[in-house]
This record gives C-alpha cells, structure tokens and sequence, in this order.
C-alpha cells in the first residue's frame, strides 16, 4: 500500500557503512552518520559507535532500535562480569556475549555488528557478527549496506601491520568511498581509536573528506548571491 | 568427659559464646585427620600435584582408585577428607565451568572457579538442614594469567598458594615444601620432588600399603619442542625411582615395591605401570 506516509512509518534503519580495522597496538572502529526512515534521513548526524565497557566498542548497522537494545544488554552483563572478575573484560567475551544474544534471538532481531576494542591479554581485536548470530575473528570487518562497495578497496588497500595513522586514514578514506555511492550512508565520518592508552573518537565533516570520481564541489547557495552587496539580486 | 564445644556444637546454625561455629571446626578436623595426605606445588611453568591413596583392602585392582579429578581443560582438583564430599564438588565445579564457557566464550579464569567452588562450599555452612562439606579442595590450573594453586576449606575460605598440603602428614609436607626452590623447578623435577615428600611423610608401620597418584598442569603449547608425552612420562618415572632410591637405601625394598604402583600422567595423557604387583607379598 503506497499511501505516501512510507516516509514517516517506515522503521529506522541505519543504512550505514561500518568498518573496524586492527593496527600494531590496537583497533580503529569508523562509521558514518546517516539514519533514513525510508528516502527521509531521520538523523544526519548520529553515533554509530557505541561505548560497552572503558577498552571495547561496537560498530551498530541494521534496524537501529534492535542494534540500541542489544548494546544496551550487552553493557549490562558486562558491567556485572567486570565486577566479578575484578578486571576489564576482554573483547573476546564482550564479542561472544553479543554473539548470544544475536544467535538467541535471530528471529526477532535485524542488526550487523562490529566489536572492536583492546585488553591486555590480546591486544587490538576485531570481531565481525552479521545478521544471524555467526562471529568471526578478522583483522579487518565491514558491514552495513555501504559495504558493498568496499570489498574491493579493502582487499587492495588492507596491509598487516599498519601504523595508527595509515589505519585511520585507511578507515576514513573507505567510509567516505561508500557515502560517495550508497544512498543510505551519509554525513560525517565518525573513529575511534582504541589501544593501551585509553580511546580517542574523531570526526570528519563532509567538508574535509575528499571528492571522488564526478562528485561535485560544493556550491554557493542562491542566498549568499543574495546576501552580497548589491541590492540587485541575480547580478553578482 | 566434656569437651569444648558441648552444648553449641549440635547445629551449623549456632554459635558458640565466643564466636565459634564448631560444626565448621569439626569439619575442618575431617579434613586434617584424614588418612590421605595431598600435596602441591606451583612451579615455574606449571601445577604439580600428587596424592598419597591408602590401599585398605587385599581384594583392589591396583591403579583403580582416582583422587585427582580434572575440572576442564585446563584444572586439576585434589581433596582430602571425605571422598565421597569431595566427588560432589568436582561435580559441581565441572558444572561451573561449563556454564561459565558457554556464557561467556572462554576457559573459566581458576580465580573464577575457585571463588565458584568456596562460594559453593560455604553454602552448606548456613543451613541447619544441609551439613559442611567434610573435605578440604586443592584447585590446581593453568590460564591466561600463569598457573595458579587454589587451597578452598570446608569453611568456604579460599586461599592462593605457591605450596599447599593438607590430610594427616601435612605439616611434614609443608616443611619440605618450603625448602624447594620454586621458582626455578618445573613441573617434571616438581612431580619427582612431591612423590619423595609424600615417601617421606609416609608411616609404613600405621598406614601399610599405598600409592602414590600425580600430575602435572601446564600449557603443552609451550613444550610443543619437547619429547613426546609418553616418553617425557617414562623419563620421570625413572628419575623419581633413582631419586627414592637415593633417599633412603636401608628400606629400599618397600619402597621399591610401593613405586611399582605409581601413576604419572600428564594434563594430556595417563600413564599405567607395566608390572602387576603381588599384593599378598604386600606385609612381608
């Protein structure tokens, strides 16, 4: 039923690009910042990257109200595990716990997840779970609908051992890739940086991203035409 | 003849005047009058543990009693006192430990488990209907952060050791214990360094026959460049023998015929003796 309210009831969805990347001393986890409700971008500037405990994060893609709640739990059963414990947790059992939830519940749920993050027993981890519940361990993941684009460009550009530099500017170059050809990626490319000296996020407006092939540059709106000295207007 | 505790020692649920809980002591006497005596050491590289098994009937299979029980992959788990308590804790830690895998993706941390098993062992301690567990536990293993030797009382307390020993010939034990150097020992020399204590401590006169169980935890990827288990098995076994032999020449007889009933197995593998023993020779 096409009632011209598709817009406006249609669910939240991260279109979304997300990537985490492994260097030699940590993780960098990137993302963009597009939430649509169908074609109407709900939220242009949102937070796809998300806190579960002080040294590990995750990357949320798909319906963004599943990917809410089951960050939500996972930083539950983890803060009670660190308390148990007596130390951080380690991003394997952060990863496997989301893997839980995920596997349980792979009916109900349509969310792809990154987690990244450092401990000291492994230094940087990545690991990808997609829809269903699967983990997998990789030195680099990428997901979302923007992903699709990427596969290519990671398997030429990716290298083992990178420095934190070559892997952030690895990681916004590809998110900035992605938002030039998806539709439901946009906005800001959002990182954050993960070893042993704690976290650092960062952020890129579109304005300092690159142009890729037939983007344009950005044009001068018709009211600073307007706004400028003379009082006749389309006579610049 | 009255002791102590008369009049405040018929339920767990009491307290005495001056704060003591004789249940649990009593308990505890369980624990260090029994027969068996168990000793371990947390060597460099790994656990080593040993157990001294009396053998209180002619009609016994040698080799057939088994007193360390493994708890996962990578822990091991002695008790003196009560064996039948004691099975009932194994049955629980192994429970723990799974439970704790499939929740969490990995091995259960031995702090974990311990503080599991303790917490376990105190709960029988707070109800009139439940009595305390008559065992004391030696919890040995090996994870990402080393080996570690766990030592939990019928109280529910757990400590963290280098060296722990409990039943009958403790004291003896604990004094050998301290003389070792145990930051520089292995767990192959540690193995041979226990069965000589428990040799030691043992009363030929009062107690007869015995075996001798060990073994030892550590992570086999590290000794990957190693001989092969059986044989690492087989050289310590020979080294243990000259080591006793060494040690005390006069009865050597005895104790020659005692070592034929011993078991060394590895955290991987379980080693049988070859000889039978001739067990109505046993007395002479």
């Amino acid at each position: 039923m096409d009632d011209g309210y598709g817009h406006v009831t249609a669910p939240h969805s991260m279109g979304t690009t997300i990537i985490g990347v492994t260097y030699d001393g940590g993780v960098v986890l990137g993302a963009d910042s597009r939430t649509s409700t169908g074609v109407y971008v709900a939220n242009r500037a949102s937070d796809k990257i998300t806190q579960l405990t002080d040294n590990v994060y995750v990357c949320r893609s798909g319906s963004a109200a599943d990917s809410q709640i089951v960050s939500d739990y996972v930083r539950y059963y983890l803060h009670q595990h660190t308390i148990q414990l007596g130390q951080p947790s380690t991003v394997k059992v952060a990863a496997n716990i989301v893997r839980l939830l995920s596997y349980s519940n792979k009916n109900f749920l349509q969310t792809g997840l990154i987690v990244g993050g450092w401990d000291k027993y492994e230094g940087g981890k990545i690991y990808g779970i997609p829809l269903g519940g699967t983990i997998i361990e990789q030195p680099f993941s990428i997901g979302g609908s923007g992903s699709s684009y990427l596969y290519g460009f990671f398997d030429q550009a990716w290298k083992e051992g990178m420095t934190r530099e070559e892997a952030e500017q690895l990681v916004v170059k590809a998110v900035s890739l992605a938002i030039a050809r998806d539709g439901a990626s946009g906005g800001v490319v959002r990182t954050v940086t993960i070893n042993k000296d704690g976290v650092t996020r960062k952020c890129y407006p579109g304005d300092t991203l690159p142009l890729w092939h037939e983007e344009l540059e950005p044009q001068n709106s018709l009211l600073d035409i307007l706004a400028s000295a003379s009082p006749e207007p389309m006579i610049s | 003849m009255t002791t102590v505790g008369t009049g405040y020692d018929r339920s767990v649920t009491t307290f005495s005047p001056d704060g003591r809980v004789f249940q649990i002591e009593y308990a505890a006497k369980a624990v260090d009058n029994s027969g068996t005596t168990v000793v371990a050491i947390r060597c460099k590289d790994g656990v080593a543990m040993g157990v001294e098994i009396l053998i209180t009937s002619n009609m016994l299979l040698p080799n057939s009693i088994e007193r360390i029980h493994s708890v996962h992959r990578h822990c091991r788990m002695a008790f003196a006192g009560l064996a039948a308590d004691g099975r009932q804790i194994v049955a629980k830690a192994k429970a723990e430990a799974i439970d704790y895998e499939s929740a969490y993706g990995e091995p259960i941390p031995v702090k974990e488990l311990a503080e599991r098993v303790a917490s376990y062992v105190h709960l029988s301690t707070l109800y009139s209907w439940l009595r305390p567990f008559g065992c004391g536990v030696i919890l040995g293993g090996y994870d990402r952060d080393g080996p570690q030797l766990y030592m939990i009382e019928p109280s529910g307390v757990s400590y963290r050791c280098f060296g722990a020993a409990m039943g009958n010939g403790r004291q003896a034990a604990k004094t050998e214990i301290v003389k070792l150097k145990l930051s520089e020992m292995t767990c192959q020399q540690g193995v041979i360094e226990i069965s000589k204590i428990i040799h030691g401590i043992h009363d030929d006169a009062m107690d007869g026959v015995f075996e001798v169980e060990v073994c030892w935890i550590r992570d086999e990827s590290n000794h990957q460049h190693e001989e092969e288990p059986d044989y690492l098995q087989e050289k310590t076994m020979e080294a243990t023998k000259a080591a006793l032999e060494e040690m005390d020449a006069d009865s050597f007889d005895r104790f020659h015929y005692n070592f034929l009933q011993h078991h060394v197995y590895s955290s991987k593998k379980r080693m049988q003796n070859s000889q039978p023993s001739p067990r109505n020779t046993a007395k002479s």
